[in-house]
């Protein structure tokens, strides 16, 4: 198929053929191929569960595949530790950060293969100004000596890449690195990865964002259940083609968002402030309304929801639900007036890693379903299994430990649980991040038919089409400070932007506002 | 500059103020407790054998592991060491040292490799052997009794030997201490361990060697705690089966009253051994000041609870501090 070589092509930099991995009776990969090579930076697409993630992890050395071939520069490879791929230099950035949350930014970059002097001795002074050089070329501000618990997803990501880049991998494997990524963040990222695809490097870039795969890649591979599908460049392909090949069907609507009728105010914020967090923030959400949060990563949106739900305590302001003050710091009563917050993080704050579907499922109605203090394992299942064909959250059973989920199944049973409380009001912090295109529009169907039941949500998004295209009111947050609040037919990419980058106060912006 | 401000922002240099002040006050109410012959040896000799598994324990705790079994490992090692000198009078004593300190180390390697191969907690897992490592010494020693009688005089020499002023089982503390720190600071190995217990799934991701540093985490707690039995009795020329008993909840505390998080990840051996130093100068201080024997244990209780409530409010403090910063960054 591809053009007849002249000469010896040179080997590819890695090349999988044909790699079988099953778990069990799962066929996680059923025929993963992919060839990538030096100097180019190839985009892997597919719906989540299609297997990238599987082929990323025998890459690292994490699985080990049951057949097929894994060549390295032409020779036949295999790794039986992460040890072992980053020996042969192959670095991976994986989805979920994995930092050592006591240990300095520094530390957690060069962990195992830390600079060395005489006697073994690490040597502190070179280690620090490596990062320092490492951060510069990525043009962030990290502090390399403060520990990495607490910081954002954002910064750990970056971290994430500083510690790839140190490594001076071959191929480098990003796994969503910009999932959480601000604008400028990602055009800084970007330029890393062409610099280093320019020095001759092999990279490899799994995203859901099309914008991003074809600003960016030079290839892209698509994989759909387990197999490979086809492997194009990208000047000779468009965004209908590859979504096509994803999902083996034409995906038409993406935001299908309904019209509803605006019906009465149900969540009333007035003057929430939080010292250096978020001041002064007021905002309503009506029956029936989805309001759009917008901002750049860290402009204080998460934290507006957590103290709104009551998780965390806000130093001034009101929380109103259907005229009825809602008690600060009080996640249980906020959950009595009808508040609902499916957050950020699935995996750490949405569902209890190691149960089961049915009993994560269940979670928020605990109290509803227990006679006498005591749940049944049949009254457990009987409420769970109404809300898993709802959502149809893939599942054969639901007594499945709810962690071997894909992330897409494991958003929708999240939401599962908080519409087992009924709630009025549904906070929705970034409900399709890391989800892929067909479970991403099942997720903002049901947003919508909710809103169309008379649920008012306020939806957290840092994907501006699904704001754009999902919200009937856009509210941008910017450092802490709501800056504009803009109606569905004035929102545009260039007006969220622009607020969410300008708008509003001027503490120490340097002029360039007026310009 | 920043040295002096890191000393002073320092876990371990609270504890070592509490240490200060527990001294001047007893030596205020008592001036022999510093300034006589008996109460500076005292002073230094006393927390020896604490110090040095409460460092092999910090070393284990940095893991997120636990090791109940070094009172039990003292026992046994202990009552070996004796053994040897009555039953094989020929073999030279420094070698008797040596097989017992490798004995203590077995025995740590049977902990680790339970902990590490098995996957079972080591809570569970140490637990477990306190009693069975115990079981196995009353089993072995029976009512028997070695007494001093029976050892060699070089080796009773060095449990009241001095250097200058200063007891030799307190200098050889002193050196595992510093080696023990700084390895843990200043070596690959070292920061490993502290990356394990921060976060264990991570450690796998990063291809560290978990396994094998967790076992050579109980192997160091054995082996010292081996030494700590040679050196208990040389400095007591008597052994039944009861040596080192409950001296596990002991190192424990003094690990976690010197700033050690029970969940691994942060803390230092120089933070352990000052818990040591403060736990066992305190319980020789509580009489001396008039207070009844009974609060003692109670005292002790009150310091963990502080020194984890302290650690608490800390934390929070730093979490606080950094949100705000990441606020102005952003």
């Amino acid at each position: 198929m591809s053009p007849a070589p002249a000469a010896a092509t040179p080997a590819h930099a890695l090349e999988l053929r044909k790699v079988v991995k099953t778990f069990g009776a799962v066929v996680a990969l059923r025929s993963g191929t992919l060839a990538l090579d030096n100097g180019s930076i190839h985009a892997l697409v597919g719906e989540n569960g299609a297997g990238k993630s599987t082929l990323v992890k025998i890459i690292a050395g994490l699985y080990q595949p049951d057949s097929g071939e894994f060549l390295l520069n032409g020779e036949p490879a295999s790794f039986s530790s992460t040890a072992q791929a980053k020996a042969a230099g192959i670095a991976v950035i994986y989805q979920e950060p994995t930092l050592f949350p006591d240990l300095t930014v520094t530390e957690n970059i060069f962990m195992g293969r830390q600079p060395l002097r005489s006697l073994g001795r690490i040597d502190r002074k070179a280690m620090h100004s490596e990062a320092i050089a490492l951060f510069d070329r990525l043009g962030v501000k990290i502090n390399p000596d403060r520990p990495a618990r607490g910081l954002s997803i954002a910064d750990q990501q970056i971290i994430e890449i500083a510690k790839a880049i140190s490594l001076d991998a071959r191929v480098l494997i990003m796994d969503e690195p910009t999932a959480a990524l601000s604008g400028v963040e990602v055009d800084r990222l970007f330029a890393v990865a062409r610099s280093l695809r320019d020095e001759g490097r092999a990279l490899l870039f799994i995203s859901h964002r099309f914008d991003e795969v074809f600003a960016l890649c030079d290839v892209v591979t698509v994989m759909r259940d387990g197999s490979y599908i086809s492997t194009e460049k990208i000047a000779d392909t468009d965004v209908d083609t590859i979504v096509r090949q994803m999902v083996g069907r034409d995906v038409s609507e993406l935001f299908p968002k309904q019209e509803t009728t605006v019906g009465e105010v149900l969540l009333d914020v007035q003057g929430l402030s939080t010292a250096g967090v978020f001041q002064d923030i007021s905002f309503q959400v009506r029956a029936g309304e989805i309001v759009g949060l917008a901002g750049l990563v860290g402009a204080g949106r998460s934290e507006v929801a957590r103290a709104v739900f009551g998780v965390d305590r806000y130093d001034s302001g009101t929380v109103i639900v259907q005229g009825r003050r809602v008690p600060g710091h009080d996640p249980a009563a906020a959950m009595r007036a009808g508040l609902g917050l499916v957050p950020e993080d699935r995996r750490k704050q949405g569902l209890v890693i190691g149960t089961s579907v049915a009993r994560n499922l269940t979670l928020a109605i605990r109290n509803q379903l227990s006679r006498a203090g005591i749940i049944t394992d049949r009254a457990e299942n009987a409420a769970s299994r109404i809300w898993a064909s709802r959502l149809e959250v893939k599942s054969a059973a639901l007594d499945t430990e709810v962690g071997t989920f894909s992330g897409g199944n494991q958003q929708k049973v999240v939401l599962a649980k908080w519409l087992a409380t009924e709630p009025k009001v549904l906070i929705v912090d970034e409900p399709t991040r890391g989800i892929d295109v067909g479970t991403k529009a099942e997720v903002h169907r049901l947003l919508s038919q909710l809103a169309g039941e008379g649920i008012g949500i306020l939806m957290i998004s840092s994907e501006l089409p699904e704001v754009l295209g999902m919200a009937d009111r856009v509210l941008v947050m910017r450092e802490g400070r709501i800056t504009a609040a803009i109606e569905r037919k004035d929102a545009t990419a260039e007006t969220v932007m622009y607020a969410a980058t300008h708008g509003g106060h001027d503490g120490s912006a340097k002029g360039g506002a007026a310009a | 500059m920043r040295h002096a401000r890191a000393l002073a922002t320092a876990r371990e240099t609270g504890i070592f103020l509490a240490f200060v002040l527990v001294l001047v006050v007893t030596t205020t109410k008592n001036p022999a407790f510093l300034f006589s012959n008996d109460g500076f040896r005292d002073l230094l000799l006393t927390p020896a054998t604490l110090i040095l598994i409460a460092v092999g324990e910090a070393i284990v705790i940095i893991t997120r592991n636990v090791d109940l079994s070094v009172g039990s490992t003292i026992g046994l090692t202990a009552y070996l060491t004796g053994y040897l000198f009555k039953t094989a009078p020929d073999i030279p004593w420094p070698v008797v040292i040596l097989i017992s300190i490798l004995f203590g180390g077995l025995l740590g390697l049977v902990n680790g490799a339970l902990v590490a191969f098995a996957k079972v907690p080591s809570l569970v897992i140490t637990l477990g052997t306190l009693y069975a490592f115990r079981g196995i010494n009353v089993l072995w020693t029976g009512s028997n009794r070695i007494n001093a009688s029976d050892m060699p005089r070089g080796f009773l020499a060095l449990g009241t030997a001095k250097l200058w002023v200063i007891p030799v089982i307190a200098i050889i503390a002193a050196v595992v201490l510093i080696a023990a720190a700084w390895y843990l600071r200043n070596t690959r190995g070292g920061r490993e361990l502290y990356a394990i217990g921060s976060d264990p799934d991570a450690a796998n991701l990063y291809g560290l060697r978990v396994t094998r540093r967790i076992l050579l985490a109980f192997i160091t707690s054995g082996a010292l705690a081996g030494l700590a039995g040679v050196l208990y009795t040389a400095r007591y020329g008597t052994v039944d089966s009861q040596a080192g008993y409950g001296l596990e909840l002991q190192a424990v505390g003094a690990a976690v009253i010197g700033g050690v998080a029970i969940f691994g990840g942060s803390g230092s051996v120089w933070g352990a051994a000052i818990g040591a130093v403060l736990l066992v100068t305190i319980n020789r201080a509580l009489p001396v000041l008039g207070i009844q024997d009974f609060w003692q244990q109670a005292v002790v209780g009150l310091l963990i609870i502080a020194a984890i409530i302290l650690d608490r409010v800390l934390a929070l403090r730093t979490a606080k501090r950094l949100t705000v910063l990441t606020g102005e960054q952003a």
